[in-house]
């Protein structure tokens, strides 16, 4: 019991921090913003490496999980690349301009 | 332990990560932080003890590690390529799609969490399975649906049906019917089974339910809540699996996805209710009182000659400049005008486009300078100073009934005043009314031009115009 209360908390206060921390971000980076978070959220490799190990004797376990990996890499790598190269855009022309 | 210790770190990086994203000039090094707290997390997670106890094996066949490493380059091989490939104006389609990713990712480790206890667990436990699998399962083709509407495989507009609160309403009943069944403690393992596959059956269909009646204009709205509910699935996972770094990443991306769904919903003066439940773009049948004016339309040319003699020029740029591919030579144009000693200036709204700060990432892709980007704050009280404003493809933000008409459904929401410059230009594909199918006032004001064709078209005779000087 005392656990499932730790994370409740944990989840809780990093709640309140994600919502402190956009609070005040510019329109011009709601794009990058919201794909650099996608991707934060394809965490749930994690959860699919781990599972799958919980869960390592049966055949249709191991293949949700393989599947599960696959899908959440590509929205991990995808993700992070694909706001980077916006960001690049963004970039290219401070160093134009200054 | 270690790799508990790894979690702490990655975490630490996630949140730097977000909070250097909040900034220009340091939104580079914010997104690198991030992708190194994944990598680190990702890395950590091979070690963990139960990965390793139950992998490390001779025969290779049997070994996580292989399938594991095969399916993580798998998914970045794809990942990779793919995010090389799409275009900028594609980025709202990507983003769905991946989002949609995450969300099956999630619920399938829930389901193989489910087979791990075929006669049950405790109630938190069970509890955190089922609401993975209800999250998970709405991300998933909520994400999907609004990515075939964004990529216009199917219709961008709303489709609303009669009843469709009742049955979502129903859905949602069913579903938590299902989450309490499945926690009951000793059920029947058949029952269980049961429970779980109708729950996952009604959250699939949820999740299109919800998308369903959601317009177009919308879409950023929609985009940035189901990147929230995607998070929110991730923290529900780490509650199964008791791990940290999930519930923390999960609730962070949960969190921000909603202050970003919360942020759109102000520009556009709705609550998330509203635009859930009220079919937005439907209402076809709230008329303006037009009073049935018909626009006045230029050739390119034309427009060319009151263009030579502005002194200063606004754009409003709107997802249709996204569609025609514009961005390019409306940069062309501008600078061209700038050149010719015209104050040339670029205003967005909120909500333009189809995800929050699309056309920021379009006009920074055509490398014009964010100096020029105003907002519609910045600009609307020296709009009426403005000799010219082109309106490329942008409709319901730049329409005056949001403030004049009360019957209106836009009403209330904040607009840029385009209709206050000198002249309008109106840059439109065709003489229908816009995506949400609501009437624009400003199209049969005195000031305004319409220009119709292809915007692209357009903006590029009317840059070569200049040349031909």
């Amino acid at each position: 019991m005392e656990i499932m209360i730790l994370l409740l908390f944990i989840f809780v206060i990093a709640a309140f921090l994600g919502r402190e921390l956009i609070s005040k971000v510019p329109s011009q980076l709601h794009t990058p913003l919201m794909s650099a978070t996608n991707a934060i959220g394809g965490i749930t490799v994690v959860g699919a490496v781990v599972a799958v190990a919980m869960f390592a004797t049966g055949t249709l376990g191991m293949v949700l999980s393989f599947v599960a990996i696959i899908l959440a890499t590509i929205n991990v790598v995808g993700g992070y690349s694909v706001t980077q190269r916006m960001l690049g855009m963004f970039r290219k022309k401070e160093d134009k301009n200054g | 332990m270690i790799n508990n210790l790894a979690y702490i770190v990655a975490c630490v990086l996630f949140i730097m990560g977000i909070k250097k994203l909040g900034k220009p000039d340091t939104a580079r090094r914010g997104n690198f932080l991030s992708a190194l707290g994944m990598l680190i997390a990702v890395v950590a997670s091979f070690f963990e003890n139960e990965v390793v106890q139950s992998w490390n094996t001779d025969n290779w066949m049997q070994n996580g590690y292989v399938w594991a490493l095969l399916a993580v380059a798998i998914g970045s091989i794809i990942g990779l390529l793919w995010s090389k490939k799409v275009k900028m104006t594609g980025m709202p389609e990507l983003v769905a799609i991946y989002n949609g990713f995450g969300g099956l990712a999630s619920f399938l480790v829930a389901f193989t969490q489910f087979l791990r206890y075929p006669s049950g667990t405790e109630t938190f436990v069970a509890i955190s399975i089922t609401l993975t699998i209800f999250t998970g399962a709405i991300t998933f083709t909520g994400s999907m649906l609004a990515w075939g509407k964004l990529s216009e495989k199917i219709t961008g507009r709303a489709i609303v049906f009669k009843g469709q609160k009742a049955i979502n309403l129903l859905l949602v009943l069913v579903a938590i019917a299902m989450i309490v069944i499945f926690a009951i403690p000793g059920l029947d393992d058949a029952v269980r089974l049961v429970s779980v596959l109708v729950l996952s059956g009604i959250s699939l269909i949820f999740g299109l339910t919800l998308v369903l009646p959601i317009g177009g204009g919308d879409m950023p709205v929609v985009i940035s809540l189901l990147n929230s509910l995607s998070g929110i699935a991730v923290a529900m996972a780490g509650f199964i699996i008791a791990n940290t770094v999930l519930i923390v990443a999960g609730a962070l991306v949960g969190a921000s996805g909603l202050m970003l769904t919360l942020i759109m919903c102000k520009a556009m003066n709705r609550s998330i209710k509203n635009l859930l439940f009220s079919g937005f773009g439907s209402t076809n049948t709230a008329s303006s009182k037009g009073e049935g004016v018909e626009p006045k339309s230029v050739s390119a040319e034309d427009a060319y000659l009151i263009l030579e003699a502005a002194q200063s020029v606004v754009f409003i740029p709107g997802y249709g400049m996204a569609v025609a591919q514009a961005q390019h030579v409306v940069k062309e144009l501008a600078e061209k005008l700038e050149a010719s000693g015209v104050e040339v200036s670029f205003v967005i709204h909120p909500v333009a486009g189809r995800m929050p700060g699309h056309m920021n990432v379009l006009l920074a892709e055509a490398d014009i300078p964010y100096e020029q980007l105003k907002t519609m704050d910045e600009m609307n009280p020296s709009m009426p100073l403005q000799d010219v404003a082109i309106v490329i493809g942008a409709n319901d933000v730049v329409n005056p009934a949001a403030e004049t008409d009360e019957t209106s459904p836009i009403y209330g929401m904040p607009i840029i005043k385009a209709h206050e410059a000198r002249t309008v230009f109106v840059l439109k594909r065709g003489k229908g009314k816009g995506f949400s199918g609501i009437e624009n006032e400003l199209f049969g004001m005195q000031n305004t031009l319409m220009i119709y064709g292809d915007a692209k078209a357009t903006i590029s005779s009317l840059a070569n115009e200049f040349t031909n000087d």
